[in-house]
């Protein structure tokens, strides 16, 4: 069957109750289904509370849908302190009425079973909930203990076919948890039995030491949705899930122009430097200068009045102001000024989500012009080739989804062959410009060629540079170098 | 424990609590049964409230009622609960610990 689809990609017939939760509304076309049931599985401590908790409240605080959290697990007090941390004001939502919260608490050892009964307790309870809010949204969290707090099994299995038909009636979107079952299967109790609309699958797994989060849409009926494994960043703000873009490759593209911050590098990219919102990679072998070129970037930009990131995985900040200043590039009045952020982290502290989505969230909160981030491979210990191509693929569609002129500097190990881009993302840039050293005569002499350069006319001779007390000093061509 | 002779406690010791939804043919069939048992074992020394969560929805909260229909021993305490129709009469003597689990 061929499903027409509206502009925004959502498939008509289907209508979507947006979560509000960054990137999950971006690969499911527009959020959950509307007035259905989900399922959202996962290991224990994949986030699948937090997930159900964050639809109910951003639910009720930007879609004007309150909320019913039911909670099998944790009390509501529990509950309200655990996501006090996101900055969710539970007792707030409550007392505004667009929030109701029930704790569903079963001992098996407290209750003794004598002939039939059904679940109609807690349909009741559920209703009163909804009604007293006029909920839109429902979670169940996760209504499996009910199987380790009531004996029948048979009994319960038809009241949960019968409650999530229910909620279905309702017409209210629901979230409902279950913990991931054995042997591969999605849940312990089979609740993807029921619950088949829509199925989110939590994954949370450590690999090389360092924890990271995946989130995927096993199931999606009658919807479009993204099929890949995403990584997804809990952090103060909440859950974020990392799609690779939804605006695919139709970002707009700029023709204007940007500085190098070196005078004679500009007049070799056509006498303009890099395109405005371009990719520039900067390799090299170790201390052939790629800090100073992708700083006198940053100086440039800085000069221009406007805002720059720079993302440090290799050294401190003080360290680069400190260095700079050797070759006359001034950093630390661009940093006072505000103008000039520095963001220092080891890149082994984190996994690479934490790195994307470090750098997602200083991007939106600086809203920064130009990016450097110095360098690209050191993420190389952090994760796989593979993945640190897919980040960087996410990296720099995000940045040129925003217009940001990024500058990657790569550190390429003796051994390889100067073109060998240790990352794989070479491909994925539009300008690169290699930088090495040769030994001649007792002397090392600093050589740097671009070797592409999308869209524009460029210099293809091997030109010498300096690194001098008044900036990167590249030979004028007069004195011309090796050619190609 | 005391032994499966009954004390004399003063009347009105055992307050007992029956939650339903509705009177459904099950609701009725359990209020039987427990008033049957209650004569028999617990005469002028019980009172039963009957609670309609379809009247009442606000009390399945506090005592924590899932199952209907469910029936709640307030006192003597601990509170205990007991789901279904009540129709195993053994099991709800042992559930309201009117006879000791032992002696089943």
């Amino acid at each position: 069957m061929k499903i027409r689809r509206t502009r925004s990609g959502t498939a008509i017939g289907i209508r979507k109750c947006p979560t509000g939760i960054r990137g999950l509304d971006e690969i499911t076309k527009g959020g959950l289904p509307q007035g259905r049931p989900t399922l959202v599985c996962g290991s224990a401590g994949s986030g699948k509370t937090l997930l159900a908790m964050e639809f109910i409240v951003r639910g009720a605080r930007e879609f004007n849908e309150p909320g019913v959290f039911m909670s099998f697990e944790e009390t509501t007090d529990e509950l309200a302190d655990n996501v006090a941390s996101l900055g969710f004001n539970l007792p707030v939502l409550i007392a505004r009425k667009r929030l109701a919260l029930d704790y569903v608490r079963i001992e098996r050892s407290e209750i003794e079973e004598t002939g039939e009964y059904d679940l109609e307790g807690l349909f009741v309870r559920l209703a009163q909930a909804i009604d007293s809010v006029g909920a839109k949204r429902v979670a169940l969290d996760t209504v499996e203990a009910l199987f380790a707090g009531l004996p029948n099994e048979a009994i319960l299995r038809a009241e949960l076919r019968r409650l999530f038909r229910w909620l279905k009636q309702r017409g209210v979107t629901a979230v409902i948890t279950a913990e991931q079952g054995r042997n591969q299967n999605l849940t312990r109790h089979g609740l993807e039995e029921y619950v088949s609309d829509c199925v989110i699958f939590l994954d949370h797994r450590v690999i090389n030491q360092i924890a990271t989060r995946r989130l995927r849409i096993i199931k999606y009926r009658g919807s479009v949705h993204g099929t890949n494994e995403y990584p997804t960043m809990i952090d103060e703000r909440g859950m974020s899930v990392l799609p690779i873009s939804s605006l695919g490759l139709a970002y707009r593209v700029s023709t204007g122009r940007v500085s190098t911050g070196v005078a004679t590098l500009d007049e070799m990219f056509g006498g303009k430097g890099y395109y405005r919102g371009s990719s520039v990679l900067i390799s090299g072998t170790a201390g052939t200068g790629k800090t100073s070129f992708a700083a006198a970037f940053a100086d440039a930009a800085c000069r221009r009045g406007e805002r720059c990131l720079f993302l440090a995985l290799e050294e401190a900040p003080a360290q680069i102001v400190r260095n700079m200043a050797s070759i006359g590039l001034k950093l630390r009045p661009w940093v006072q000024g505000g103008r000039l952020r520095f963001h220092a982290v080891r890149s082994t502290l984190y996994g690479l989500e934490q790195h994307l989505v470090a750098i997602h969230k200083h991007v939106s909160e600086f809203r920064p012009h130009c990016v450097v981030i110095d360098p690209i491979t050191n993420l190389t210990t952090v994760g796989d080739p593979t993945e640190i191509t897919s980040m960087m693929l996410r990296v720099i569609d995000f940045l040129k989804q925003h217009g940001v002129t990024a500058v990657f500097t790569s550190l390429t190990t003796g051994g390889h062959a100067e073109q060998f881009s240790e990352v794989g993302i070479s491909s994925l840039m539009d300008t690169w410009l290699l930088l090495r050293q040769s030994e001649s005569g007792g002397d090392r002499t600093r050589l740097l060629y671009i070797l592409k350069s999308r869209g524009m006319a460029h210099s293809s001779r091997i030109r010498e540079f300096w690194l001098t007390d008044k900036g990167i000093r590249i030979d004028d061509g007069a004195r011309a170098g090796v050619r190609k | 424990m005391s032994p499966t002779a009954i004390r004399r406690p003063p009347p009105k010791e055992w307050e007992l609590r029956l939650y339903i939804a509705g009177k459904t043919p099950r609701a009725i069939k359990a209020f039987e049964n427990l008033r049957t048992i209650c004569e028999e074992h617990l005469a002028g020394r019980y009172a039963i409230e009957i609670i309609d969560l379809l009247e009442k929805p606000t009390l399945a909260k506090g005592d924590q009622i899932v199952a209907v229909p469910t029936l709640v021993r307030r006192l003597p305490e601990p509170v205990r609960k007991i789901i279904g129709d009540l129709s195993n009469t053994e099991r709800v003597l042992v559930g309201l610990d009117i006879r000791e689990r032992a002696a089943v």
